[in-house]
């Protein structure tokens, strides 16, 4: 193994001891602050060495820097919370109650993985005998689909899709995404989304407001984080993991539930990547027994080539941490990831369309 | 050190190699280009600007380039913060405008340590006007002349007003972006003002950036109290007309006109809200430089 790969990037070795952000030089900053920018994880550092007292320590340089992240995210915060009043308005006459996914459920149920946890849209999980009735009822409060959107994007969605097209809010900007499971119908393992809902817990502060089960709401970010073709937010992904495992590790009995959860949901394989790589990356403390046992490995060739490409998928997408071939593992992943999501039969008619489709210009 | 100091020769070498690293107010960036516009208009712009410690800490890494197989065929520019592409290639001939608008770009998507007003600001005497107005108002037109005749230049389009330090304004000096015809006003209004690179066809039309006046670079790290809000609007025949503003209307419009008002919360409000109580608010049409910046003078006397 070469030496930059066992070398942790510096953002991962802040986040494991914020402490080391006082003994940095001027040069080891500069390269830890595009890292935690790229790989939104600067509000969540900022906040670590605030909760220990120690932002006003740091030079002025790197507090202005962590201050303003730290604006970001108290306004998602804030965001967050008012959202979901809106959001419990428009579902109060559904029969089921709102479930809050990811980066919402968190904040919401106060976890420390919500801590300086930066996210853009708000994923909720709905019955799917309820989905009509959900789309109805936010659209009745305002929110609406994107109008670019033509007929075979709102089939992809519709029939493929585990999720409705996003919902976006035009005077607040939020965006929804209502989903019924936690994987599309076309990928391999169908987790029992009924299930899920039944296991879900209630929020104290909002009735009628659910999040998934401690081990459910590991497994959805573990399948997010694996099965999706982007690792944009790979590392962000696997830092809430990190903390969601030691929060929720406290709990007696919670690593045999969260084995059982895995395999009544088909998601031991990505529950082991995710058990490989916090252990390797942020030294969680995942028991050697569950790992050993769990062990759900691909074949030789396929996992020599998955672990080549995640080691340089899960580290900050910028020079000072990038390894060699960093473009090709992220290239690969993206191309696994579709695999996962739809049959070949399916998925081929779907890239090529993708491909002759004038692509959006960007706004500068 | 200040950026002229260094040898034309100099300046290129690092452009190309380790970077420039200049300060503007209270940022630092690291700037790398291979493109010959940028090289110019740092040499033209930015001469008096202070350069940072090499060894020391840098806010924002940027580069403008040609990636080597497109520079023969359509030379385009890209800019890059950390390494990353913000917004779309330009031709390569723009590639000064590209980097002003990118090291505008790193302080309104990341600076959120002030309450950031899309507005010209300026001081004279102690008393900091604040020029805020939608583009096409003839905001920078004003901003530059009155730059021109002596006010100190704190920004052509970025008010930072920084919560940490009572809501003083914070300075950046950095050069003013004219547009168009603008760009002809300006050379009649002041023949011996110096421009930097003009970029053609642009998606703003023609562009050119207006050096900052020396005594502005040098004061960079001076705050500035706000004294007034004014609302600007050119229109070709409008008669120079200076109309106070309620400030509750003043404060609606500047909170429009604020990058990051809802972002900054209830703080954005506060400090909205004490700047238009500390500020004398108007809303000012013309037509002429001359009679406006006569107009500018005795508000600040």
């Amino acid at each position: 193994m070469n030496t930059r790969l066992t070398t942790r990037p510096l953002i991962i070795q802040a986040l494991r001891d914020p402490g080391l952000l006082t003994q940095l030089t001027p040069g080891q900053w500069n390269d830890l602050l595009p890292q935690g920018r790229q790989s939104h994880l600067l509000a969540r550092l900022a906040h670590l060495i605030r909760s220990q007292g120690r932002l006003d320590a740091l030079h002025p340089s790197m507090r202005n820097h962590l201050r303003a992240a730290l604006v970001v995210a108290a306004r998602q915060r804030r965001a967050v919370h008012w959202e979901l009043t809106r959001l419990q308005k428009a579902l109060a006459t559904n029969e089921t109650p709102v479930l809050l996914l990811k980066g919402a459920a968190y904040l919401v149920a106060d976890l420390p993985a919500g801590h300086g946890r930066l996210f853009s849209d708000i994923d909720i999980l709905v019955p799917r005998a309820q989905l009509a009735q959900t789309e109805s009822a936010l659209k009745a409060y305002g929110w609406t689909g994107d109008p670019h959107l033509d007929a075979y994007d709102q089939r992809y969605y519709r029939q493929w899709m585990h999720e409705l097209p996003p919902l976006r809010h035009p005077v607040r900007g939020s965006v929804i995404d209502v989903h019924h499971n936690i994987l599309p119908d076309t990928a391999r393992a169908h987790p029992d989304a009924a299930r899920l809902l039944v296991d879900a817990v209630p929020v104290a502060e909002y009735p009628g407001v659910y999040v998934l089960a401690p081990e459910d709401m590991i497994l959805h970010s573990a399948t997010h984080l694996f099965w999706d073709g982007e690792f944009d937010h790979g590392l962000r992904d696997l830092v809430d993991l990190d903390a969601l495992l030691r929060h929720f590790a406290q709990d007696a009995g919670f690593w045999n539930r969260l084995q059982e959860h895995a395999v009544h949901h088909g998601l031991t394989r990505p529950l082991y990547y995710t058990l490989r790589y916090v252990r390797f990356l942020l030294d969680t403390p995942v028991p050697d027994k569950l790992y050993a046992a769990l062990n759900d490995k691909p074949s030789t060739p396929v996992f020599a080539a998955m672990d080549w490409s995640l080691h340089r998928a899960l580290r900050p997408m910028h020079p000072s941490a990038q390894l060699p071939g960093d473009g090709f593992a992220r290239w690969l992943l993206y191309v696994r990831g579709h695999f996962l999501r739809m049959p070949l039969h399916l998925l081929v008619p779907h890239l090529v369309r993708k491909a002759l489709r004038k692509r959006p210009i960007k706004d500068r | 050190m200040i950026l002229g100091e260094l040898s034309d020769n100099e300046l290129k070498d690092r452009l190309k190699n380790a970077g420039v690293i200049l300060r503007t107010g209270p940022f630092i960036f690291r700037i790398k280009s291979n493109l010959e516009p940028v090289h110019r208009g740092l040499a033209r712009l930015y001469d008096q600007f202070p350069l940072g410690d090499e060894t020391g800490f840098v806010d924002f890494d940027v580069q403008v380039h040609t990636p080597l197989w497109r520079r023969v065929l359509h030379p385009q520019a890209r800019f890059l913060v950390d390494g990353q592409a913000p917004f779309q290639p330009l031709p390569a001939d723009q590639a000064f405008a590209m980097l002003e608008w990118g090291l505008n770009y790193c302080v309104y998507a990341h600076a959120h340590q002030y309450l950031i007003i899309h507005a010209a600001v300026l001081e004279r005497n102690g008393q900091a006007v604040i020029l805020a107005a939608p583009p096409g108002s003839g905001k920078s037109t004003l901003a530059a002349a009155l730059a021109c005749r002596g006010w100190r230049l704190l920004s052509d389009e970025l008010t930072l007003i920084d919560p940490a330090r009572n809501g003083q304004l914070v300075p950046l000096a950095r050069p003013v972006s004219l547009k168009n015809a603008s760009i002809d006003v300006l050379r009649r209004f002041h023949p011996s003002a110096i421009f930097g690179p003009l970029a053609h066809d642009t998606s703003k039309g023609t562009v050119s950036h207006l050096r900052p006046p020396d005594n502005s670079v040098a004061r960079m790290d001076e705050t500035a109290t706000a004294s007034h809000i004014i609302f600007p609007q050119y229109s070709p025949d409008a008669t120079t007309c200076l109309e106070p503003l309620s400030r509750g209307q003043a404060f609606m419009q500047l909170a429009e006109n604020t990058v990051n008002y809802s972002l900054l919360g209830e703080e954005g409000f506060t400090q909205l809200a004490d700047r238009v109580e500390q500020c004398v608010c108007h809303h000012f049409r013309y037509s002429k430089l001359e009679e406006a910046v006569d107009v500018f003078h005795r508000l600040s006397s």
